[in-house]
């Protein structure tokens, strides 16, 4: 069972970080659509298959096409690459942010105490899912799809701008 | 394959089970497994492969009978060895990669295209006891499965480096941003009076006949109709099939992402396009048709993937249909069909459904209470939003020269 998992981790990771150093956006787009179906492996690997499909559905599905659609429409060219690192001080600014984070993280994760044999994991189904969305879970299911709504009207109030209409552009 | 079949149903409809126990039976515990799902996957194969075979033939002679032409009737009886005409030319066929195109995706895009069309094969309910694979949230898997196709299309016209290719990619993208909502909000309510987003659930919810003659699927509801024409013109810009194959648009694209590819590659795409359009007619057939359900009592001696074969061929030449009848959108029409009209009444059509599942004890003269406010829910913003969407562009003139 647990090659399972680090071969899972060791795709996501890989391809997270391939996304990351690459020059190519569009590859990098492509690369990260893949390393969110390794997250979503993961998560049907830990018996979760609601959100496992879900995030397939969600990420793989619509928010990989909205960043692919942002990319290619705001590209001048196909050759444009991503900048490179400006100077080595900013790099080594960047390396320093990414090392003070990974310490925290790892300081966290050394902290932690994992038992040796973990209990079976609870089978949990979809209606029981729906049940508690709806139920207890609620006000936060409501507050983020408020604010979800709200950053989407923000978005084309910010679009849209107020230009005057082109009549050729009438249906 | 897994319920197993009761001795008390007729012999035709356990054969499928009774044949595989028959071949695997003696196998160990652990072994069975395996070979049981290899047996699956290559049924399901062979199958739509078959399907899809003669699928291409019978649209080829359709079109061509709609068009007042016979179509392909050189080879073998009635052109029946067309398919494997085309199969072999393909085979055959130089695969060409243009020097600037971008190899790996290239050659990335038929393959995946192809693997995630045949992945919704597996959650779709065939027969009685033929589903491949039972899963608690199997239409949540094949809406899944079924959107990372869209990403490949986009990789072909993106990987192509040709301008016809990339402005198919683009539509692509716009195409399944817009008809994705609308195609997911369809099957919610299904889900809503079903209480399940497992499909064999979902096919056990449209179980029974009323009076002994009507049977319960939820296309014979206002919402399930609605639904169901939601769904089968989202599943049609979904596929990339007339009137909606904007991406391929051969008259103004040149088959758009299409166009770089030759041989095996080509035919890998088309025979995904099919499939596609067979999964989701086979979802439509199992979400509204009442999966493989027999429209009547007496009917049942029919095995029930009989029934489920007919439904999803009748839909297959609804498609065919279309595609002979109606002309290409425009690509903002195309959007401006699927934000303006089809999302407002999928939302409205969720709300049907929840008046109608409240509604469910009423009886009497309050039943047709009940069917006219459904009714009325279900016409009046069709109406509305259609007057709206059709706003200022009245019946045209047209003067001749």
């Amino acid at each position: 069972m647990n090659t399972v998992l680090v071969l899972i981790a060791l795709l996501t990771v890989g391809a997270a970080v391939a996304a990351l150093s690459g020059r190519n956006l569009l590859h990098s787009v492509l690369l990260l659509a893949g390393a969110w179906t390794g997250a979503a492996a993961f998560y049907l690997w830990a018996g979760a298959e609601f959100v496992a499909f879900a995030q397939v559905l969600v990420y793989v599905g619509a928010i990989s096409m909205v960043v692919l659609f942002a990319v290619l429409l705001t590209r001048r060219s196909r050759d444009d690459l991503a900048p490179g690192p400006a100077s080595r001080v900013r790099a080594g600014y960047a390396l320093l942010t990414g090392a003070a984070v990974a310490a925290v993280l790892l300081a966290a994760g050394a902290r932690t105490t994992l038992t040796p044999a973990s209990p079976p994991p609870p089978v949990v189904s979809v209606s029981q899912i729906g049940g508690l969305l709806m139920g207890p879970y609620a006000v936060d299911l409501l507050a983020a799809g408020v604010l979800l709504t709200l950053a989407l009207i923000g978005a084309v109030v910010l679009a849209a701008g107020d230009r005057p209409g082109n009549p050729d552009d009438a249906p | 394959m897994s319920p197993a079949a009761t001795t008390n149903e007729p012999i035709l409809e356990r054969a499928p089970v009774l044949l595989r126990d028959w071949l695997t039976g003696s196998l160990p515990e652990r072994a069975r497994w395996v070979v049981n799902s290899l047996i699956a996957i290559a049924v399901l194969l062979a199958v739509f492969g078959l399907l899809f075979a003669f699928l291409t033939l019978a649209e080829r002679k359709i079109l061509g009978r709609i068009q007042n032409r016979p179509g392909p009737n050189r080879t073998g009886w009635f052109g029946l060895l067309q398919p494997f005409a085309d199969g072999i030319k393909m085979l055959t066929k130089e695969d060409i990669v243009p020097r600037t195109a971008d190899p790996v995706l290239h050659f990335l895009a038929p393959v995946a295209v192809l693997a995630f069309s045949i992945l919704t094969f597996a959650v779709i309910p065939y027969g009685r006891h033929l589903v491949p694979v039972e899963l608690d949230a199997s239409v949540l898997y094949f809406f899944a499965a079924g959107t990372a196709t869209e990403l490949a299309v986009f990789m072909a016209g993106w990987s192509s480096h040709n301008k016809y290719a990339l402005l198919a990619a683009m539509r692509a993208l716009a195409q399944l941003i817009s008809y994705e909502l609308p195609l997911l909000l369809s099957f919610v309510p299904v889900v809503l009076a079903a209480g399940t987003l497992s499909t064999t659930g979902i096919v056990a919810a449209q179980a029974g006949w009323k009076w002994h003659s009507v049977p319960h699927w939820f296309v014979f509801t206002p919402w399930g109709a609605a639904g169901f024409v939601i769904f089968m013109i989202s599943a049609l810009a979904e596929s990339n099939r007339s009137p909606f194959d904007l991406p391929e648009a051969e008259s103004e694209l040149i088959a758009g992402h299409l166009t770089e590819y030759s041989g095996f590659k080509y035919a890998l795409f088309f025979m995904a396009e099919y499939f596609g359009m067979c999964a989701l007619s086979g979802m439509a057939v199992t979400l509204f048709l009442g999966g493989w359900q027999a429209p009547l009592p007496v009917l049942e001696v029919i095995p029930s993937y009989a029934w489920f074969a007919v439904k999803l061929l009748g839909l297959l030449l609804g498609f065919i249909w279309i595609r002979a009848t109606l002309p290409r959108l425009r690509i903002d029409q195309l959007t401006r069909l699927a934000w303006k009209f089809m999302v407002p009444l999928a939302l409205v059509n969720l709300g049907t459904a929840a008046f109608w599942s409240l509604t469910f004890a009423w009886a009497g003269p309050l039943q047709l209470l009940r069917w006219g406010v459904a009714l009325a829910l279900v016409a009046g913003p069709f109406r509305l939003l259609g007057r709206g969407l059709s706003a200022g562009l009245g019946p045209r003139t047209y003067r001749y020269a």
